[in-house]
């Protein structure tokens, strides 16, 4: 789960990290109280998901009050790549001396923590990476020994920090391990990081990406489930448990496991045509699920078909020839419906779906054949 | 031959009597799989249809003898369990459970690499290994592998391991062993290590290694296959498809920025050698083909 900015400062706060007071606003008039509490200047920052808000005009420095009305009016509703900002984050101005970058990530070759470090900071990392590479500091964490502040001072003083930042940026390095690993984020990234022209080291922007598998020792994270513009059918999918993903195309997919799934959308465009979706329903899907999924397929007006394709390991195919019955039976399908059914009991399922069989239930004998047809019925 | 296991691996199950366990792991033993024991905490002294149940690993393992373990415990008690298993004398730990935190994964990664550094971790969230007529640990049915060689199997995927056996099975190609590495970020087990040991096993003729989008394992395999593999590999990736900045499915199933796509591994292993494949069909074909020429 990805966090707004203003989500992700407050999740730094938590961990002690500095960043600067602000409060969101959602409608002009609390942008005005915000404004009004915190004192001028601010910088009103449109909240979307997104890179690139600056460009877009999501961000502006507001002196005094008329200049606020007209930024925060303007930004609330604006369309940033296709995302509507239907939040703010006004927070104090802040001066600055100098930008860092400070960010923790997996590791994954390493299967180690990787801290970066730069006395670079401002723009985005990817570019300093491919054109300045040696502005990057970087450090391995073994994830067993953690950061000490010993480590974190060694570091700083690599990267080149200015020396008047140093021992603040290795006390929030070490906070912002903390929040890390504690916080169980698969991203944490301060850019920038500031120094003030009063030699103060504060957060001035936060991106935090947290990992869903440990939402369940983090309640506090229910609070970040707020969200700007998402998907109709995303939002359907995630109410009835399943594992959906939106695309733009016309042949609604439905597969079990997220490998068959990914390469199901790979065989349909092999084919010629484009998936609506990637949807898992996972190991022993039953009816309910079958049913649950194609609602959600169904809601799409731009599917054309839908490809069910099974290959039955623990999910046996006469459990999910039953579904798509039982499904048929409770939503009215407005699309054809090609399956493949592989694997455990696929005779039996095959068997069970046979004298239903008509021109909008369709069943083809392998992976491949089903995906011509799927793609033929949606074009 | 057979990697990692044969059919003398001796294997207990943690979590048999919880549901999951109980169906695969009596699904394993009625495979010919060595199932000698479960371990519940408080359940010790029980028995799940007649395999004798233990409180600990280490009562479990000094009863029955096993080498091997295979986790079947939610995400909240994966991690602990995998440790628990290391530290009971447990040699190979194969670990089912899909929904661990990156950070318990990377923490126990570790601590088996420093502490353990004779134990093996397969997975978590993988399929499991199956040496065909030999050895069965984990959810693959047993019924679509086919024994006696010559190809090798190493997936991050679950389904598409069957799909793969499937594919072979139903062409006369057996396996030698196939491998699910699993779809998390932080696998134990990397296709190096498979390909290394399939490399190494006689009666392993040749490879066919499925990937799939997110991190950089696939690349770095195809630089190990360039420099060491005189066997023939078949390759497939899923996910070509697949949009930027999303999990597919996988924990460890995304692009971040330009990284991690199907196509840059697709080069890599192209470049190295592999026969890369556009679909599992298409790769089975291949197989098929680079088999019978054999």
């Amino acid at each position: 789960m990805d966090l707004f900015e203003y989500q992700g400062k407050q999740y730094f706060a938590q961990y002690g990290i500095a960043v600067s007071p602000g409060d969101t606003a959602d409608t002009l008039e609390e942008a005005i109280a915000v404004a009004e509490r915190i004192g001028f200047p601010v910088v009103v920052k449109a909240q979307v998901k997104v890179g690139g808000r600056g460009k877009a005009g999501g961000v502006k420095l507001a002196d005094n009050m008329d200049e606020l009305k007209l930024h925060a009016g303007n930004i609330l509703g604006l369309d940033i790549k296709g995302h509507v900002v239907r939040r703010l984050w006004i927070e104090r101005s802040s001066d600055i001396k100098k930008e860092y970058y400070a960010s923790f990530t997996l590791d994954r070759p390493n299967k180690t923590h990787l801290g970066m470090l730069s006395a670079s900071g401002g723009v985005e990392i990817e570019v300093v990476a491919e054109e300045n590479p040696d502005a990057i500091s970087f450090l391995s964490i073994d994830p067993v020994r953690g950061l000490d502040l010993e480590t974190a001072r060694r570091w700083v003083a690599e990267a080149n920090l200015d020396e008047v930042a140093r021992e603040q940026a290795a006390e929030m390095l070490v906070k912002l391990y903390v929040c890390y690993v504690e916080g169980d984020c698969d991203l944490a990234e301060i850019n920038p990081l500031i120094l003030t022209p009063d030699d103060k080291v504060h957060a001035l922007d936060a991106k935090v990406t947290l990992d869903e598998n440990a939402s369940y020792r983090h309640p506090e994270w229910d609070a970040f489930r707020w969200s700007e513009t998402e998907d109709p059918r995303e939002m359907m999918a995630k109410e009835r448990g399943l594992n959906y993903i939106g695309l733009d195309g016309s042949v609604g997919i439905i597969a079990n496991g997220a490998g068959l799934a990914m390469s199901t959308l790979d065989v349909v465009n092999q084919a010629g045509g484009s998936a609506a979706n990637f949807l898992d329903i996972g190991g022993g899907a039953n009816a309910d699920v079958m049913a649950a999924a194609m609602e959600v397929i169904n809601s799409d007006p731009k599917v054309k078909s839908i490809f069910v394709n099974i290959f039955g390991g623990i999910t046996r195919v006469d459990e999910v020839a039953k579904g798509v019955l039982e499904a048929l039976k409770r939503v009215d399908i407005s699309s054809p419906i090609v399956l493949r059914l592989d694997g455990t009991n696929a005779v039996e399922g095959r068997a069970i779906l046979a004298p239903y069989l008509n021109e909008k239930l369709i069943t083809e004998p392998t992976m491949l054949e089903a995906a011509r047809r799927a793609v033929e019925l949606a074009n | 031959m057979s990697i990692f296991v044969d059919e003398n691996t001796k294997v207990i199950v943690q979590g048999l009597t919880g549901s999951q366990g109980r169906f695969h792991g009596l699904r394993n033993r009625d495979y010919g799989t060595k199932v000698v024991g479960g371990v519940s905490p408080g359940k010790g002294g029980t028995d799940v249809d007649g395999i004798p149940v233990f409180n600990s690993v280490k009562e479990a393992v000094s009863a029955t003898g096993a080498t091997a373990s295979f986790v079947s415990v939610p995400p909240k008690f994966a991690a602990a369990a995998i440790l628990e298993a290391a530290e009971g004398g447990i040699t190979f730990i194969v670990c089912i459970t899909e929904g661990i935190p990156a950070h318990d994964e990377a923490l126990t990664y570790n601590r088996l690499v420093e502490e353990f550094p004779g134990v093996r971790l397969l997975g978590p969230n993988c399929p499991g290994i199956i040496s065909p007529g030999k050895c069965n640990i984990g959810i693959t049915s047993g019924d679509i592998a086919l024994p006696g060689g010559p190809v090798g199997i190493v997936s991050r995927s679950g389904t598409l391991t069957y799909q793969a056996l499937h594919e072979l099975s139903q062409q006369g190609i057996g396996q030698t062993t196939c491998v699910g590495i699993g779809g998390d970020p932080v696998p134990g087990t990397n296709f190096i290590d498979c390909l290394a040991a399939f490399e190494a096993d006689p009666e392993t003729k040749a490879v066919m290694m499925i990937g799939e989008i997110g991190g950089s394992e696939e690349e770095r395999a195809a630089e190990w296959i360039k420099a060491n593999m005189t066997k023939p590999v078949v390759s497939y990736i899923a996910g070509v498809t697949a949009p930027p900045g999303r999990k597919m499915g996988h924990a460890g199933a995304i692009i971040s920025g330009s990284k991690g796509t199907a196509q840059a591994k697709m080069d890599a292993l192209r470049e190295a050698g592999v026969y890369v494949c556009a679909n599992p069909t298409e790769a089975g074909q291949k197989m098929v083909e680079i088999v019978r020429a054999l």
